[in-house]
């Protein structure tokens, strides 16, 4: 099977909706399928990656730690808006994963250059 | 590319990050709640007038009408039918539906 690029597009935080959560699901399905796969997170998406999430006393799961899990998948190109993280008062420290962060700008081009585009 | 926006300017900031990372040269299809932000009074608080001059933005005309918004669309925004949207989607590589 040809690889194609997938982009995933996450912009909800984690546990309003469940975006964020079957957005990881279908991450890992795509990997499986040995795809090339990029995750980015714009607006409020970059929440989801905030270190520390404990959302036992609102009764979800905690499925910030599968982000850790996702370079044994070969996910590994994870990026951030720096507007959405700057506006939310994020810095990199506050993340859980290494990402690389890309201007708008930059953002722009990546998912121009992408096969398929999911969004989350 | 082609990006789709459903959801009004008003509503949630999906039309404001997709204008935020929108290329010129490339294609913009309002639909459903979306409609409203390329009428004559949405155009310019959505941001779509500042990007007629860059982007093709398209309206699809029957949740235009639906919405009791025909003949109110802003100069400069194609209306588009069913066949219109899906020739859209065929004319360009790849698109993006902003939630």
């Amino acid at each position: 099977m040809a690889t194609k690029k997938f982009m995933f597009v996450n912009r909800k935080a984690p546990f309003g909706t469940v975006y964020a959560l079957e957005s990881l699901e279908v991450v890992l399905i795509a990997a499986t399928f040995d795809q090339d796969v990029s995750l980015v997170f714009i607006d409020d998406g970059v929440y989801e990656l905030v270190k520390g999430q404990n959302p036992k006393g609102i009764g979800i799961k905690n499925h910030s730690p599968t982000y850790r899990a996702l370079d044994g998948y070969d996910v590994e190109k994870l990026f951030v808006e720096r507007e959405s993280m700057q506006a939310r008062g994020l810095t990199e420290a506050d993340l859980l994963v290494p990402v690389e962060v890309l201007s708008g700008a930059e953002m722009a081009d990546l998912m121009a250059e992408q096969d398929v585009i999911l969004s989350f | 590319m082609l990006h789709i926006v459903n959801k009004s300017h008003t509503q949630t900031n999906a039309l404001a990050s997709c204008l935020r990372l929108a290329q010129a040269g490339q294609a913009l299809l309002l639909t459903e709640d979306a409609v409203y932000a390329a009428t004559v009074a949405g155009a310019a608080p959505s941001g779509i007038t500042g990007v007629l001059q860059t982007l093709k933005v398209y309206a699809l005309q029957p949740d235009v009408d639906a919405r009791g918004m025909a003949g109110k669309l802003v100069d400069g925004v194609t209306a588009i039918d069913y066949g219109g949207f899906v020739d859209l989607v065929a004319e360009h590589t790849n698109n993006q539906s902003w939630l």
